[in-house]
């Protein structure tokens, strides 16, 4: 018979067993060996069902198709560009997969050159390459602003149950925020409001293992944006430009 | 006849043990492991792409330490710092003692880079660099099949003594045998021995460490644990 020898939310270290006989099943973080299921990443338990899963606390993201990222320009060649996205092997976007329109032949840093941020679609992960393309809604070269950087295993938190929680930071700091699943952030806005939204989100991955959050966060902004200005409406009006 | 250790531990006592992961905050991961007055401090960076590209592997990717121990860390003369013969292999001694538990195939093309940095030494530094390596490479998330723990066994004057200080190793002349174990499978990872030992002994000894490898592998869970427990 199966033992489960875990609670959920516990913290598990590599090695440790977290539950002998079959009953059980190993996703993320997990493995089997003979009997028994047993942690291979530093996280916390998720019991659904028959499965465990850990959800790391640390570590570099691990590309998904479909996720939306920031990266940074580090090279370009004839036609592509590489992108450093935050995980072992820089990811590649196709000239074609810009949103400008690149015409043959032409030098790839007159539309995104070293150092840029932009927004991108992760479309093909193999074993050693990432594919990503710009070509799909809402996404761009991301124009001045300050850029985090979070675990990604801390992005869900940071969003929220369907974006409260950044929904919630944008409308009291009046900024605009755009957060990548690779766990890099970009805020743009006034300074100051700008500074108390990176706060904001400082706060959320040092507390992210933690409950109540939500309350936790109106309160610090209620307390921090009694001095800041906020124009309300201000950031829909600057996402339609 | 070695009757009674200089410290006054006894002969299977561990020296006091501090453990601490997070301390080096620019790495993916990092750790301290304090054993007595050897003091290790590993900092992990990666998985991350590997330069100059002819060292890339397609296949499986790299695992690279670096053991350095710094110039003030001995108890007499200023150890010369750099990479001299002795760091070099004590650095490929603890790669492959690491690579064992962990899955490089998951990444090709890339580099986990150790840097272990012994900021005091009192013996039993390629045991502490070990420890906290294994602890470092958990805390940046890599995955693992198992922590590895290490210590080394002494024979001295023919007494047996666990983790043996530098009194013990370098005054007394003891056969140093540092071994390295993955703690849940007890599979040994390192073992190594200089000098004469009887095969009994030596048997002896390999059983002497697993224990107090066991206790170690306590402390390094804590320890781990503990940074994410303690902001509660």
């Amino acid at each position: 018979m199966g033992e489960l020898l875990v609670k959920t939310k516990e913290i598990v270290v590599p090695g440790q067993i977290l539950a002998n006989g079959m009953d059980f099943l190993p996703a993320n973080g997990t493995f089997r060996e003979n009997d028994n299921i047993i942690a291979s990443q530093l996280g916390l338990i998720n019991i659904d069902g028959r499965l465990i899963k850990i959800i790391p606390l640390n570590g570099k993201y691990v590309p998904k198709r479909g996720d939306t990222i920031i990266g940074r320009i580090v090279d370009m060649s004839f036609s592509n560009w590489y992108v450093d996205i935050g995980c072992a092997n820089d990811a590649v976007m196709s000239s074609r997969d810009s949103t400008e329109f690149v015409e043959k032949g032409a030098d790839l840093a007159q539309y995104y050159s070293f150092g840029d941020y932009i927004s991108a679609q992760v479309t093909k992960v193999t074993r050693s390459t990432v594919e990503i393309t710009m070509r799909a809604p809402g996404l761009r070269k991301l124009s001045p602003g300050k850029i985090m950087k979070v675990a990604s295993s801390k992005v869900p938190r940071i969003i929220g149950k369907q974006g409260s929680m950044i929904s919630l930071i944008k409308e009291k700091t009046g900024t605009r925020i755009i957060v990548g699943q690779n766990g890099i952030v970009w805020i743009s806005g006034e300074p100051e409001n700008v500074l108390t939204a990176s706060e904001a989100i400082e706060m959320i991955e040092k507390k992210a293992h933690r409950e109540g959050l939500t309350e936790e966060m109106t309160k610090f902004l209620e307390s921090k944006c009694k001095n800041l200005k906020v124009i309300k409406g201000e950031q829909h009006v600057q996402e339609k430009k | 006849m070695y009757k009674k250790r200089n410290d006054g531990r006894k002969f299977d006592e561990l020296r006091p043990i501090q453990a601490k992961t997070g301390v080096v905050k620019r790495a993916d991961g990092s750790a301290m492991f304090k054993i007595g007055n050897t003091r290790a401090i590993a900092a992990v960076y990666g998985p991350r792409e590997l330069h100059p590209k002819f060292l890339q592997n397609p296949e499986k990717g790299v695992l690279r330490c670096n053991y350095n121990m710094m110039g003030f860390s001995g108890a007499g003369e200023r150890v010369r710092p750099g990479p001299n013969r002795r760091a070099k292999e004590l650095s490929m001694v603890i790669e492959k003692s690491l690579t064992p538990v962990l899955d490089l195939t998951a990444y090709p093309n890339a580099v986990i880079d150790i840097f272990i940095e012994l900021v005091e030494t009192d013996a039993g530094t390629r045991c502490a660099a070990i420890c906290a390596a294994a602890m470092a490479l958990a805390d940046a998330g890599i995955p693992m099949k198992d922590l590895v723990t290490a210590v080394s066994v002494g024979d001295a004057e023919g007494t047996l003594c666990l983790d043996i200080n530098a009194y013990e190793d370098c005054d007394m002349g003891a056969t140093d045998i540092p071994i390295a174990i993955m703690p849940r499978t007890g599979e040994v990872t390192l073992l190594q021995l200089d000098g004469k030992i009887k095969k009994e002994q030596l048997k002896e000894a390999i059983k002497m460490a697993i224990k107090g490898c066991k206790e170690i592998y306590e402390i390094q869970k804590k320890a781990l644990k503990e940074r994410y427990q303690n902001d509660k």
